[in-house]
């Protein structure tokens, strides 16, 4: 049999063994890493048509969220504010800036600024915006430290698994209705614990896990 | 006491009762062959020129499966609408074909086995070819399932794999238990199946003349040299192995009857269902066997190794299964009738009178009626009318399996909803095409492995035993 196979191949199995486990395992680490919503949507930030900061607007100014998405709490859909809610005061502040002629075109010729939209839901899921904030899911569970963004990026992965954290476990996420605009609302200690459980009963949250809740 | 002395003293002197007379069984190898002759002929028909007759089977088994493999890329890139399944029969011909191959695959397993516990030494002849025609079956079978879930990226999903998703497979439903219990169905298998071969490839590596031979064989028997300690771990391996695979011959078809089972469709929901399919997959895969032994011994002269003996021993294995199928027929009925449930004795009723009843009477005189032939001797014996019997049998069960989906589906619960199945073209010819896949492994098969287990035909041939007077290292009488 020498003359056939040298004396090397005896370890050949052994070895074979060893490669298909440290290539799986680096495969499967890969996977795992770059091939999941953690990596391939966190951090995306398309270069928009007017550099919006949302930290000017939100933390510094201190607007409330639905003076431009002002139809939150009662669409499945957060709006984006047509040109007219900014002019409200860029008619004044900043009224030659360079930087919003993007805004007054659209003010003047009525046609939406054409925003690059970063938080997209796939078309076989169904998300509703009001039913949400109205049971106690603050807007940066989803869309993170928004009112810290100078311009908005992807913050969370807004994976099915993402999703399903919060469903699975509702008490531990949810903070009282009128602290879901307050975006740096920090919940005291044992809210979870003592609280959240008892929010989850009195306003009916039904978190449900059926997968027609979502995929309708 | 008194008594017994005294019939003692009566009953007249016993004479030495008359020895009886041996019974001979008739020898699994005919002609009283040698071990270099059952070498020679087994590895002959892999190291001879390749056979006209060979060419005559691969070619067109090579085309229709290439047609099989166009009708799936067809229906992956179409969609499931190019079959003709839809609202109320949801499955057609597709789990059909599952079921029918897989079942097939049954007989492998048996005879690989479940004999080998039992120490039927008749098994060596046929076994590894039957365990060959199960992989292929295993293969043919997943197919189906496999493009049947219509978008076929996903079918990941049906391995528990953590993901972004999370989610996670079903483990209460049944369609579940069957990934599993079909892909340790053929993992078991397939190395059953390899374990035996590795002697083979070893004699085959020893007798090989080329080198690229010499490598591939060589490569496969993984450095068997025929030590005792080989031949030792060998057994144990050997032994172990048969011990897994015994049970799978019964769980696997029982978890395919659950897809059926454990659902509330009338004519599905029976307690009969996992030993009649268990039973009715033995009877296929003896069935499909014999369709292929029988022109098999004809065409490579294996008269000597796969004697009639043989094949009179798998039509009674096929016989007996097929009366349980048969029996399992009746009773479905006469619990459809003694249960009361109005909806079940309705689905049973139209099974045989309802618009499919040709597919139920098919049914019943290819896998009821046909194997009742073999209680006779010499129908055991003809092979030409065993292999017409056993071709019956595989029409049979696959229309068994056609008549349990589809007629319990297209009557739905309302009457609005009833419907009539026809197969679409694309359908037939998927169905057509795994057989060409069948054949077309099993003719590549028997041209590079050899379809006898050589060690273990040897080992059960009187030569093989130290005892006999040709026995031990001694030459074989010739």
């Amino acid at each position: 049999m020498s003359d056939i196979f040298p004396k090397w191949t005896n370890k050949l199995p052994l070895r074979l063994l060893l490669g298909v486990m440290i290539v799986g395992s680096v495969v499967t680490a890969g996977v795992t890493y770059y091939f999941t919503p953690k990596y391939t949507r966190v951090g995306y930030q398309p270069i928009q048509p007017v550099p919006f900061p949302h930290t000017v607007h939100a933390e510094q100014l201190g607007l409330d969220c639905r003076y431009c998405h002002n139809g939150v709490e009662q669409s499945w859909f957060s709006n984006i504010p047509s040109a007219n809610t900014c002019m409200n005061c860029h008619n004044q502040v900043l009224a030659s800036d360079a930087r919003l002629e993007p805004v007054r075109e659209s003010f003047r010729s009525g046609q939406p600024v054409s925003w690059v939209q970063i938080h997209k839901t796939p078309d076989y899921v169904y998300f509703n915006h009001a039913v949400h904030v109205n049971r106690g899911v603050s807007c940066v569970h989803c869309h993170g430290p928004i009112n810290k963004m100078d311009e908005v990026y992807h913050a969370k992965p807004l994976s099915m698994s993402f999703c399903l954290d919060c469903h699975r476990d509702p008490a531990a996420k949810i903070r009282p209705p009128e602290e879901v605009y307050n975006l740096n609302w920090v919940p005291p200690e044992n809210f979870a614990k003592d609280k959240g459980a008892k929010f989850v009963h009195d306003w009916k949250v039904n978190a449900s896990q059926n997968c027609s809740t979502c995929h309708r | 006491m008194a008594a017994t002395t005294r019939s003692h003293h009566e009953t007249p002197t016993l004479t030495v009762a008359p020895a009886p007379k041996e019974l001979e069984r008739e020898p699994l190898v005919l002609n009283n062959r040698s071990l270099s002759w059952i070498t020679a002929t087994i590895a002959g028909i892999v190291e001879g020129k390749t056979p006209k007759w060979w060419w005559a089977f691969f070619i067109p088994s090579a085309l229709v499966m290439s047609m099989c493999f166009g009708m799936i890329a067809y229906l992956i890139s179409a969609g499931i609408g190019v079959w003709g399944l839809n609202q109320p029969v949801g499955w057609a011909w597709d789990i059909t074909n599952f079921v029918f191959w897989i079942g097939i695959g049954h007989a492998g397993t048996l005879i690989s086995a479940v004999l080998f516990l039992l120490r039927q030494k008749w098994r060596t002849s046929i076994n590894r070819a039957a365990e060959a025609m199960t992989l292929f079956a295993v293969a043919c079978a997943g197919i189906f399932p496999l493009i049947h879930v219509g978008r076929i990226w996903f079918a990941w999903w049906l391995f528990p794999i953590p993901n972004a998703n999370n989610i996670w497979p079903q483990f209460r439903s049944p369609l579940l238990w069957d990934v599993f219990a079909v892909s340790t169905y053929g993992t078991v298998s397939l190395l059953f199946w390899y374990t035996g071969l590795v002697p083979d490839l070893a004699t085959m590596r020893d007798r090989a003349k080329t080198k690229i031979r010499k490598f591939a064989y060589g490569f496969f028997a993984l450095g068997w040299t025929g030590s005792n300690r080989h031949w030792s771990n060998y057994e144990k391996a050997y032994l172990l192995l048969a011990g897994i695979s015994t049970p799978l011959v019964l769980s696997v078809h029982s978890i395919v009857s659950f897809d059926f089972a454990v659902s509330v469709v009338p004519g599905w929901h029976t307690t009969i269902f996992p030993p009649y399919f268990v039973a009715g997959a033995i009877f296929s895969g003896f069935g499909m066997v014999l369709t292929l032994m029988i022109p098999l011994r004809t065409v490579c002269k294996l008269h000597d190794l796969i004697t009639i003996r043989h094949i009179d021993l798998m039509c009674k294995v096929t016989m007996a299964t097929g009366s349980i199928v048969g029996y399992a027929y009746a009773m479905e009925f006469f619990i459809a009738w003694y249960g009361g449930n109005p909806y079940e004795l309705y689905a049973f009723k139209n099974r045989a009178f309802g618009p499919y009843w040709w597919a139920y009477w098919s049914m019943v005189s290819c896998n009821v009626i046909c194997p009742q032939l073999f209680w006779f001797k010499a129908i055991r014996q003809n092979v030409v009318i065993v292999f017409i019997i056993s071709i019956f049998v595989n029409i049979g069960m696959w229309f068994e399996r056609f008549v349990i989906i589809v007629t319990s589906l297209h009557r739905d619960y309302l009457p609005s909803s009833w419907g009539y199945f026809s197969p679409t073209p694309v359908d037939i010819l998927t169905f057509v095409g795994s057989f060409g896949l069948f054949l077309t492994l099993f003719l590549l098969f028997m041209r590079f492995l050899p379809m006898i287990a050589i060690s273990e035909v040897k080992g059960v041939t009187p030569q093989a035993d130290p005892h006999h007077p040709l026995g031990g290292a001694k030459e074989g009488h010739h």
